[in-house]
C-alpha cells in the first residue's frame, strides 16, 4: 500500500504506524458534562465502517507527521490525504 | 445417517451409492423461535448445542454466502487453552474439554489432533512470564510444562537454538493443545445440527431487524423477512457493520489476518510452535504443509487479502526461528477479515434490546473458542443468562472497569 503524503508524495505505508479512526482528534471535554459517558465512547467504540474511513496514520519513519487518511477499508483504495494539523486547526476553528 | 467405520465399509463394498448430503439445504420458513445470523463455526455450534443440551426446536442459521466460507475455513487452525487472566483461562479451558470430546459428540471426524504447543521464550523475563501463565493454566486445570533448552531440542532439534540475537532458552509447553481441520469442524456441526431439526439456510443475508418498541421480531433478508422471538448474532469480522443496523456501535475493530501454507512435506513438525521474539505461530498440516502466521496488517480492513511487508515480517520470522523453512515453496496465502476487540478477549452478551443477542471480538483466536462459544450463546439464548464460564465477556466491561488485558496492549485493537 502506498500513501500520497502531502508533502512527500508516494510513501510506502510500511514506513507509518497507525492509529485508528480519527474520530480520535475530537477529544471530549474532560470538564464537561457527561464526560464519563463521551470518554467511554471516545476510547472504546469504533464506527468501523465497510468503505471510506478517516484514520490516522503516523509518519514515523519519515518526516514524522500525523495524516488524516481516507481510505476504502474493502478496496484498501486511497481517497483523501491530509495533514492531521491541518484537520485540527481547521476543526479548532470552528470550520 | 451415523457415520461409522462398518458403513465405510459398506459403502466401499457397494460402490459408495447410500452417502446422502451431510445436511438438508433448507428454504427459510416464515418464522422461528431462534435465528442465529452467521454459518461460521460459532453460529453453526450455537445451533448444535441449543437442539442438543437446551433441547430447543424451531431453530434456523442464516449464512451470508456458504458454509465454511468464513473464518471458519480460513484459519491456522490452532486450539489451544493457555492464557493467562482468569476470566480468559476457564473459558478457553472449557473448549478444550469440548474439543476432546468433539467427534464422539458430532459423530464426525474434525481431525482434532493433540499435538502439543510449544511457546518458546528468549530470556529470562520471558520465561518468568511464560512460568506465571504456565501456573495460572495449571490451576485451571489445563495442564502446562516449563521445558529448558535441552527438552525442547529433543521435542524440536531442527530450530535455531544458537540464533545471536534470539537464542532459545526454553519454552512453555501444553500438550494437550494443538489442532483440528478447520472446515471439517463447521461441516461437523452443521450435520449434527441439521439431524436435530436446525434449518441451515445458506444465501441468505441479513441485511436489517424488526425493532418493536425495544423488542426484536425478526430479521431482514435477501431471502425476505423472517420472524424471531430470541436472534444471535455471531458474523465475526461483519460484526460492526450487523449491529450498526440495530443501532449499536461496538468495542470493535475488523482488520485482516493473513496465513500461508507451503507445499507438502514429509512430517518434520511435531506439533504447534510459537516464537518467542514475534508474533510468530507455526503447525503440520495431515497432508504436509507446513501451516503458518504472524501479526494483523495492523489497519481496518474488510478486504480479504493483505499487503506484502507484512508477509516479508513473518517470512523473516519463520526463518529466525527455524531456518530450514527457507528450503519450502510457499504454495498460497490468504486473509481472513477479524473482528478485533479493545481489549483481546471477545463479547457474549445480551444487547440492550430484548431478545437480540450478540457474539462477537474473537480477534485471532476464535476457532480455538468454537466449541465453548456454541456452548455459552446457547445457554445464553435458551436461559437469558451468561454461561457460567462466560461471565466476563460483557459488551459494558470497558464501562465498569473490568476490561481483560490479557496482552497488557491498552485499549488499540492493532496491538492486540
Ligand atoms: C488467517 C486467520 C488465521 C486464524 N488462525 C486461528 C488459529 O490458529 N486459532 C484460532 O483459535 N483462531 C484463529 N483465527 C480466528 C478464527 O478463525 C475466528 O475467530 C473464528 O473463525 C470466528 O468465528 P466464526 O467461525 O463463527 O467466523 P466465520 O466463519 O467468519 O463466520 C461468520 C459468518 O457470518 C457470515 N455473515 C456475515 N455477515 C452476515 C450477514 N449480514 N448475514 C448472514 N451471515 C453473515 C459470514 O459470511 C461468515 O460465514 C484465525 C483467523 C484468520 C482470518
Amino acid at each position: 500500500m502506498l500513501i500520497p503524503h502531502p508533502l512527500l508524495g508516494l510513501r510506502d505505508a510500511a514506513e507509518f504506524t497507525y492509529l485508528g479512526d480519527a474520530a480520535l482528534i475530537e477529544r471530549p471535554d474532560w470538564q464537561g458534562e457527561g464526560a464519563d459517558e463521551a470518554f467511554h465512547d471516545y476510547v472504546y467504540l469504533r464506527d468501523n465502517p465497510a468503505g471510506a474511513h478517516r484514520e490516522l496514520w503516523f509518519h514515523e519513519h519519515g518526516d514524522r507527521s500525523w495524516l488524516v487518511v481516507t481510505r476504502d477499508t474493502r478496496t484498501h483504495e486511497i481517497l483523501k490525504v491530509e495533514l492531521a494539523s491541518d484537520v485540527a486547526f481547521r476543526r479548532e476553528a470552528g470550520a | 445417517m451415523r457415520y461409522s467405520g462398518l458403513r465405510l465399509i459398506k459403502e466401499a463394498l457397494t460402490g459408495n451409492k447410500g452417502w446422502v448430503p451431510a445436511w438438508r439445504d433448507a428454504a427459510p420458513q416464515q418464522s422461528y423461535d431462534f435465528v442465529i445470523v452467521g454459518g461460521g463455526g460459532h453460529g453453526l455450534a450455537t445451533a448444535h448445542y441449543l437442539a442438543k443440551v437446551y433441547g430447543r426446536s424451531r431453530i434456523a442459521v442464516l449464512e451470508k454466502g456458504y458454509i465454511g466460507g468464513g473464518n471458519v475455513g480460513r484459519n491456522t487452525t490452532i486450539i489451544r487453552s493457555n492464557y493467562l487472566l482468569p476470566g480468559n483461562e476457564r473459558f478457553y479451558e472449557f473448549s478444550m474439554k469440548l474439543w476432546e470430546g468433539l467427534e464422539q459428540d458430532l459423530n464426525y471426524n474434525a481431525m482434532v489432533s493433540q499435538r502439543g504447543i510449544m511457546n518458546l521464550f528468549h530470556s529470562d523475563g520471558q520465561r518468568d512470564a511464560y512460568r506465571r501463565r504456565g501456573n495460572s493454566m495449571i490451576l485451571h486445570g489445563a495442564g502446562a510444562e516449563l521445558l529448558d533448552r535441552d527438552a525442547v531440542r529433543r521435542e524440536a532439534p531442527f530450530l535455531d537454538f544458537d540464533n545471536a540475537r534470539f537464542p532459545i532458552k526454553g519454552a512453555l509447553m501444553q500438550r494437550r493443545g494443538g489442532t483440528a481441520r478447520h472446515d471439517a469442524v463447521a461441516w461437523g456441526y452443521a450435520r449434527a445440527a441439521d439431524s436435530r431439526g436446525v434449518d441451515i439456510i445458506q444465501n441468505c443475508e441479513v441485511t436489517g431487524f424488526r425493532i418493536e418498541q425495544g423488542v426484536i421480531r425478526g430479521v431482514e433478508t435477501t431471502r425476505g423477512y423472517i420472524g424471531a422471538q430470541t436472534v444471535g448474532v455471531a458474523v465475526a469480522g461483519a460484526s460492526s457493520k450487523v449491529m450498526a443496523a440495530a443501532g449499536m456501535r461496538l468495542p470493535i475493530e475488523s482488520h485482516v489476518l493473513q496465513a500461508f501454507v507451503t507445499e507438502g512435506l514429509k512430517p518434520v513438525l511435531p506439533g504447534v510452535i510459537t516464537f518467542g521474539a514475534q508474533h510468530f505461530y507455526i503447525s503440520q498440516s495431515d497432508k504436509g504443509g507446513l501451516v503458518f502466521g504472524g501479526d494483523i496488517d495492523g489497519y481496518n480492513s474488510y478486504a480479504a487479502r493483505g499487503n506484502l511487508p507484512v508477509i516479508e515480517t513473518v517470512c523473516e520470522g519463520g526463518m529466525a526461528m527455524l531456518p530450514m523453512i527457507g528450503r519450502a515453496r510457499v504454495l498460497r496465502i490468504w486473509g481472513g477479515i477479524m473482528d478485533i476487540s479493545m481489549d483481546g478477549p471477545p463479547f457474549i452478551d445480551r444487547t440492550h434490546i430484548d431478545g437480540l443477542y450478540f457474539n462477537g471480538g474473537w480477534c485471532y483466536g476464535g476457532f480455538k473458542a468454537t466449541p465453548a462459544s456454541g456452548y455459552a450463546f446457547a445457554h445464553l439464548l435458551a436461559t437469558g443468562q451468561p454461561h457460567e464460564t462466560a461471565t466476563a465477556f460483557r459488551l459494558d466491561r470497558f464501562r465498569t472497569g473490568q476490561a481483560i488485558d490479557e496482552a497488557g496492549a491498552g485499549p488499540q485493537p492493532n496491538l492486540q
